[in-house]
């Protein structure tokens, strides 16, 4: 670091550090945590709503913050370039958005098997045709199947603090693979909210590449034949038991992440009201939205408690089963269309049917307070006024 | 105490450790069939199996293989040193984790990818791996745990190993040493006489002239040669 910081750990920089509140864009709350985690490489390839996140990180690279950085010529050319330095043993960040989180897939999904530490911003924004840059989170249920670590920002803050504890949890010798941090792009990317900040003099202390579940590449350290090359598939029945153990190993690593996400990201879900009738489950922007249902319920004295859901994968099906364990509706707001943290709320309790599929917005759509109050007067037998177009 | 984890052959398909709910032991704590205990405990039980069980054979790995940090020539020979303690200790390097095809010298080496065939082939019923990276122990642990009877220990520089019968962490120099003592408490505890003997030499490795190596003789891997700082290659193919 051609800077000079005191290089700390992640538990003193999370929350030991003093802290200063600034008002800026989520865009901004992304760019400023890569400031402080000592990142060796940063790689970009442009889209809305992603742009800004990479163009600032480009401008912390001019700073000094960031040892290398440059624009690849497109997504798949990003995420393969990042799984080439992860080899060589360094810290690396990049973030996408909707399409380029698709075009880069086929790489980001062999992240985790490669064992490549990464953190991977993705500031989420529609897919599907017709064309359209505006948010909707449709994408993270593609990268739910990929076996990497997946956290959601509620706003500015979350986007701070998610991102720099994604770069300590990546890195873990028994996780060791790529953490991603989604938040809604524009609704979060491009809005400003307070951020508690501590001074950018201090950074997470550097990278050991060789405290790793695998050898990192060095040249100068020989032999070079302790490389990481993947098994030959041939037609027997070693080659497919290697192939299947790997891929549980994956999601074993997936699974101990979890205890990282207590200790940095104070557990993957929070419940306020618990044991209430009517339960809110929500992550992401959608939890912004819900925690404020859940305070107007409060103002009339309705028994209605809000889950925001931190983590996504690992999955935290017995936290959100004795969240809800009490619960006579739990309804579940998201930003888009199939419903994927529904469906793993349902999943996760006996009694599924108690969950109601919705409200859901897409395609760029609001979500307002109104469309969640809704439900809740419906769940709890009571008069309401719907939203009128 | 119940165990979690036990001796294979588990199946034809596996569910690994952490799916079962073990989890990794907490710094000061090693694992014994996927339960917590004291590191003592862990060690203890792994002697007993070393000592009682038919051809105890050492995997090392390439951690522990090449003189690549500082405190590793120690731990290596301390690795021999536990070697010596264990009567009829065979030591089969993991030497790096490319599969081996078409067929791997099972009397030489022991690889990742099928780590079975040399489990099975020298009738290995308790083993020790170290100096491997964690990753491709886990495979490795898993894999013997679903296709053989062999008893696993694992001696990890890091966290330790779900997958492996009794587990230790955080494995330096001195707790190999450690546990190199506990053997011989057993041991005596056992009534099993022996006379500390070095493993035999691994009779499929040829000697290697070094003196005259050329890259034609790394036959398949002679294009990742590298040359190291500072020094100048001049006999190539």
């Amino acid at each position: 670091m051609s800077l000079n910081k005191t290089l700390v750990s992640m538990d003193h920089l999370l929350n030991e550090a003093p802290r200063e509140k600034h008002f800026i864009t989520g865009a901004q709350a992304m760019a400023e945590a890569v400031k402080r985690a000592s990142v060796d490489m940063a790689i970009a390839y442009p889209i809305t709503p992603q742009s800004e996140v990479m163009h600032l990180v480009g401008d912390i690279y001019a700073q000094g913050h960031i040892k290398e950085y440059y624009r690849a010529e497109e997504e798949l050319g990003t995420m393969s370039a990042i799984a080439g330095a992860a080899r060589a043993g360094v810290r690396l960040f990049t973030a996408t958005s909707g399409p380029g989180l698709l075009r880069g897939l086929e790489a980001i999904v062999s992240w985790p098997g490669h064992r490549v530490p990464c953190v991977l911003g993705v500031l989420t924004r529609v897919v599907n045709a017709p064309l359209s840059i505006q948010p909707d989170n449709i994408e993270m249920a593609y990268l739910m199947h990929s076996g990497i670590v997946m956290l959601h920002a509620e706003n500015q803050q979350d986007t701070f603090d998610m991102t720099l504890a994604a770069f300590a949890i990546t890195e873990k010798v028994d996780v060791y693979i790529p953490v991603s941090v989604s938040t809604e792009g524009f609704f979060v990317t491009h809005a400003k909210g307070y951020v508690d900040m501590m001074s950018e003099d201090l950074a997470y202390e550097e990278c050991d590449p060789y405290a790793a579940p695998v050898p990192a590449m060095d040249n100068e350290v020989p032999p070079a034949r302790i490389q990481r090359d993947a098994p030959v598939q041939k037609s027997n029945f070693m080659s497919y038991l290697i192939h299947s153990v790997w891929q549980q190993e994956i999601w074993d690593s997936n699974k101990r992440a979890m205890k990282y996400i207590y200790q940095y990201v104070g557990g993957p879900i929070e419940v306020l009201n618990p044991g209430s009738d009517v339960m809110i489950v929500a992550s992401g922007c959608a939890a912004a939205q819900a925690r404020e249902a859940n305070r107007y319920a409060e103002e009339e004295g309705l028994s209605v408690g809000f889950v925001k859901v931190k983590a996504i994968r690992p999955w935290p099906k017995d936290e959100i089963r004795e969240a809800l364990k009490d619960a006579k509706t739990v309804i579940v707001p998201e930003h888009n269309i199939i419903g994927w943290l529904c469906k793993e709320v349902q999943a996760s309790i006996p009694n599924s049917g108690i969950v109601v599929e919705g409200p859901r917005v897409y395609g760029g759509m609001t979500l307002p307070v109104e469309l969640i109050m809704t439900e809740i007067y419906d769940a709890l037998g009571m008069e309401s006024e719907t939203l009128q177009a | 105490m119940s165990k979690i984890i036990e001796v294979g052959p588990v199946g034809y398909m596996p569910q690994s450790a952490p799916s079962m709910g073990v989890e990794l032991s907490p710094e000061g704590k090693g694992l014994l069939y996927g339960n917590i205990v004291e590191e003592e405990e862990a060690m203890r039980d792994a002697a007993r199996a070393l000592l009682t069980m038919d051809n105890p054979t050492i995997f090392p790995g390439p951690m522990v293989l090449w003189d690549w940090k500082d405190d590793i020539a120690e731990k290596s020979s301390a690795i021999l040193d536990m070697a010596a303690e264990i009567p009829n200790c065979k030591i089969i390097p993991m030497p790096d984790y490319r599969p081996k095809y078409p067929k791997i010298d099972v009397k030489a080496e022991i690889n990742p990818n099928h780590p079975n065939l040399t489990i099975l082939d020298n009738k290995i019923k308790a083993c020790v791996f170290i100096g491997v990276h964690c990753h491709y122990a886990n495979l490795s642990l898993r894999m013997i745990r679903a296709g053989t009877d062999c008893y696993t220990v694992a001696m990890c520089a890091f966290m330790g190993h779900e997958e492996a019968m009794s587990s230790i962490r955080d494995v330096h120099a001195s707790d190999v040493l450690r546990f190199r003592d506990i053997i011989i408490e057993v041991r005596n505890e056992l009534g099993i006489e022996h006379t500390p003997t070095m493993p035999p030499e691994n009779p499929s490795l040829e000697k290697e002239d070094w003196g005259s190596l050329t890259p034609a003789d790394y036959g398949e891997y002679r294009s990742l040669i590298m040359s190291r700082k500072g020094e100048h290659v001049a006999d190539v193919e």
